[in-house]
């Protein structure tokens, strides 16, 4: 910003500071996180960093936040070289950092956790005096809260915004986000990022701000610094630059052949198979779904009369904020948490997530965070492979396993799906996030299959490994499977879903075909705003 | 039965959960503590054991009451302490820590204790709060361990400094997001350690009112498993050190009962009365739990190991 030349030669202890680095390394091991990363961010102004998960990021704030220390290299605030050892310093510093998961104090009051997110807690505790104190604060932010809430009753933007407040009630001179919008809705998002927008132009402090979406950088960012493999690859002004470039230089000169992870044939991630008007010659819905109840860990209604029909050949996908019972609905459809009351049909037949029913009607799923919902840890990939089938023949023989089949077949796997593994015998937990994936994905999608429920089948996955999976979804699909894919990410719905439902706090509120779908109508149902929109009316009778 | 002795069984009932109630009231007050910073002291068992016997020692070596009570705090802290310092090594276990910290408690005071099993100590002295009836059954009922003043007004502040003081909070918020706690800098095993400390001393408390006051002697099965009972107490009274002393009374109460029948002239299911304590804590543990929900209050850190 231009204004930020008239910032006076002698700097002021409060408001927006200049943050450079200079080659700055970090190793963990024999893996270079960071490497020779050199930047500067200019006072008062939003600077994006963009990048592939592992990209390095999180490492480079980590560092500037005191959380980690770089190897080589070296940060200056101010034009003045500093070593920041830790979260302390940092602070003392007026650097803050805003975390991509919610460090907040889920029992205990929003009054609560601001007061302890200040400087110094006064041994006493002046509740009438601190109250007005920090209702005269909220006052000056655009945020308003409900000072004796609990986190743990929050929507997840109110939350974000809590987690912004605990930063800004300290007087941030440098505001660090990461990943900032990841639980919001798009509405949510903008507001946000307005507001943080303004504190910067304000000059009251500058921010850095960790993100994947273009949408956010070209619209709330002024410069950005694009950061692959570690390395700082890309410098720019927002207004000199557009998400073209950018996607070019977050994945290399050509992003197809580039990431050696990818071994997807082409062929495979073209073909859209089955166009929604082929579907529905079939009058049995593969995934039936009525009036489902289920309890939340807090033993609130956490999905409420939830009803849903997806047809084979289809992908019916689930849009909404996390937590408003998606995790849940999952849980209570494949058997890890009990049904209040409704019933579940696969292809007519009643459903109860046994393992009987699951092989008879066929019903896989891809569970998030899958090393914990869907393997053994310290289990080899093998024997992860056969969990489904592993007391089945050829796996098991007249009630005698046999490892040598389990190793071979995993061996094919391994090859067919490209998982990189020491070896079929290595425990799954050696394996990187994408690499766990792709194992589920062989052990789900071997043989014929129904029903497949998949719930955020690609978070925390690189381009190439989303990609990859993206395409064996359509796949499934086009093998006659009906896919319930449940995900936070609208462009992943829009991209692979042919129609949309939007849940929020329990229900199913929005139902239209993706080809119809605006991403700013979902995004109002999504918040719990709109509702009653003539799509919903017309898409229902359609279905 | 005659009015007289409906009185008596009343009587011998209120005198049973203020007397048997005072050791559960400390111990379920400082496993509230523990518990509200994170960290579960199934030990407290065998905290309870060896500061009832530190107690008595001291009150037998140092012919007073007092150092008696002392001694049982410093005792309880110990071990707390140790506890404490256990669980704040990698990958150890606070449930298994405290069960073998149950057997250390209880086989260290067992061989400690042997002298002291047949002498008297000076005893704490009782507030007679019974004089203004003319039945000896309510006048030997109110007779109160000076202790329980100590124990109510401790709850009290408990209760007043979760919300009120800056340790309260910290010691809360280690409890509710060790995440939390750490983002802000703050040491979490140090807050716990503290914690699990001072919740042992106030649990040595209640051992000094058992060999110190009621039943008044010490002896192997002196406490009978009131330790462990504690922590259902704290369970049942969902973390609130307010509620520890209602639920405190009942389980006193409820531990009075079979006495207070015999008193009476009951005589059969001497036994089966005895067992309303335990049968109590299962129904209630029974009756509280929600399947697949976590208890509103209680702290996030427990329910995540």
């Amino acid at each position: 910003m231009s204004f930020s030349h008239l910032i006076p030669p002698v700097k002021p202890a409060t408001g927006a500071l200049t943050l450079e680095t200079y080659e700055l390394t970090k190793r963990f091991g024999s893996f270079t996180a960071m490497d020779s990363v050199t930047m500067k961010v200019e006072p008062g102004t939003v600077h994006a960093l963009l990048g592939e998960n592992g990209a390095g990021k999180s490492t480079l704030v980590k560092c500037v936040a005191g959380f980690q220390r770089a190897e080589e290299g070296s940060i200056m605030i101010d034009g003045r070289e500093q070593d920041i050892a830790n979260p302390v310093i940092a602070r003392a510093l007026g650097i803050g950092m805003v975390y991509q998961h919610f460090t907040l104090a889920p029992g205990m009051t929003v009054a609560e956790n601001l007061l302890l997110a200040a400087d110094k807690v006064p041994f006493l505790v002046d509740w009438k005096a601190k109250r007005a104190e920090l209702q005269a604060f909220l006052a000056t932010t655009p945020f308003s809260l409900n000072l004796d809430a609990c986190p743990a009753d929050l929507a997840a933007g109110e939350k974000q915004k809590l987690e912004l407040l605990k930063q800004l009630y300290l007087k941030p001179r440098l505001l660090i986000l990461d990943e900032p919008t990841s639980v919001l809705t798009p509405q949510e998002a903008d507001e946000v990022l307005g507001h943080i927008r303004d504190f910067a132009r304000r000059g009251e402090c500058t921010v850095i701000i960790i993100t994947h979406k273009f949408r956010e950088v070209m619209a709330y960012a002024d410069a950005v610094t694009v950061l692959r493999k570690g390395k700082a690859v890309h410098h720019c002004r927002v207004a000199d630059t557009t998400p073209a470039l950018l996607a070019l230089a977050m994945m290399g000169e050509s992003a197809s052949t580039a990431d050696s992870e990818q071994k997807v044939p082409a062929a495979q991630v073209v073909p859209v198979q089955a166009a929604p008007d082929s579907i529905a010659n079939s009058s049995t819905p593969a995934l039936q779904v009525d009036d489902l109840h289920a309890l939340g860990d807090r033993g609130t209604l956490a999905v409420q009369a939830l009803s849903l029909r997806v047809m084979g050949g289809e992908i019916l996908g689930v849009a909404g904020v996390s937590g408003n019972g998606q995790r849940e609905l999952v849980e209570a459809l494949v058997g890890q948490r009990t049904r209040l009351s409704g019933t579940v049909r696969v292809m007519g037949q009643p459903y109860q997530a046994t393992r009987q029913e699951n092989r008879a009607l066929k019903v896989r799923s891809l569970p998030e965070e899958p090393l914990r919902n869907a393997c053994v840890g310290d289990l080899s990939v093998a024997e992860n492979m056969a969990l489904r089938d592993f007391d089945q023949a050829p796996l098991a023989v007249g009630g005698v396993l046999r490892f040598p089949t389990w190793r071979a077949r995993a061996r094919a796997w391994i090859a067919e799906y490209g998982i990189k593994t020491q070896g079929e015998t290595a425990p799954i937990r050696s394996l990187s996030g994408g690499n766990v994936q792709r194992a589920v994905l062989a052990r789900e999608l071997a043989g014929d299959i129904n029903v497949l429920i998949a719930a955020n089948p690609v978070f925390g996955l690189d381009f190439a490994a989303v990609a990859e999976i993206h395409s064996r979804l359509r796949k499934v699909r086009g093998r006659g499977a009906g896919v319930l894919l449940i995900s936070e990410d609208l462009d992943e719905l829009l991209e692979l879903a042919d129609r949309i439902v939007v849940m929020s706090e329990g229900r199913i509120v929005f139902e239209t075909t993706a080809a119809a779908a605006d991403r700013h109508v979902l995004g109002a149902h999504m918040g719990g705003g709109a509702h009653g929109e003539e799509h919903s009316i017309v898409e229902k009778a359609a279905a | 039965m005659t009015p007289d002795q409906w009185i008596a069984l009343f009587a011998g009932i209120v005198g049973g959960a203020l007397r048997v109630g005072t050791p559960f009231l400390f111990v379920s007050l400082g496993e509230c503590l523990t518990e509200k910073s994170g960290r579960i002291n199934l030990g407290l068992e065998g905290v309870l054991v060896l500061s009832a016997m530190a107690a008595f020692a001291g009150a037998y070596l140092g012919e007073s009451a007092w150092i008696g009570v002392l001694c049982g705090a410093l005792a309880g802290g110990l071990l707390a302490a140790l506890h404490g310092v256990l669980c704040s090594l990698p990958r150890v276990n606070d449930v298994a820590t405290g069960i073998a910290l149950m057997l250390l408690g209880t086989g260290l005071a067992f061989y400690l204790g042997k002298p002291f099993i047949q002498p008297q100590a000076p005893q704490i002295p009782a507030l007679e709060l019974g004089g203004w009836s003319s039945s000896p059954a309510v006048q030997s009922a109110l007779q109160i361990n000076m202790l329980l003043p100590l124990g109510l007004a401790l709850a009290v502040l408990l209760w007043w400094g979760f919300t009120r003081t800056r340790w309260g909070l910290l010691v809360r918020m280690a409890g509710d997001s060790a995440n939390a706690a750490r983002a802000l800098g703050y040491s979490i095993n140090g807050i716990r350690i503290l914690a699990t400390t001072v919740g042992g001393m106030i649990a040595g408390l209640g051992g000094a009112s058992l060999t110190l006051f009621y039943p008044g002697s010490w002896n192997e099965g002196i406490s009978s498993g009131q330790g462990l009972i504690a922590v259902a107490l704290v369970i049942f009274a969902r973390w609130s050190p307010l509620r520890c002393i209602g639920a405190a009374a009942l389980f006193g109460g409820a531990g009075a009962i079979g006495p207070a029948l015999q008193s009476v002239g009951v005589g059969w299911g001497y036994h089966l009365f005895n067992t309303v304590p335990y049968v109590l804590t299962l129904l209630i543990l029974v009756l509280t739990c929600k399947p697949g929900s976590v208890a509103q209050g209680s702290p996030g850190e427990l329910s995540s190991r």
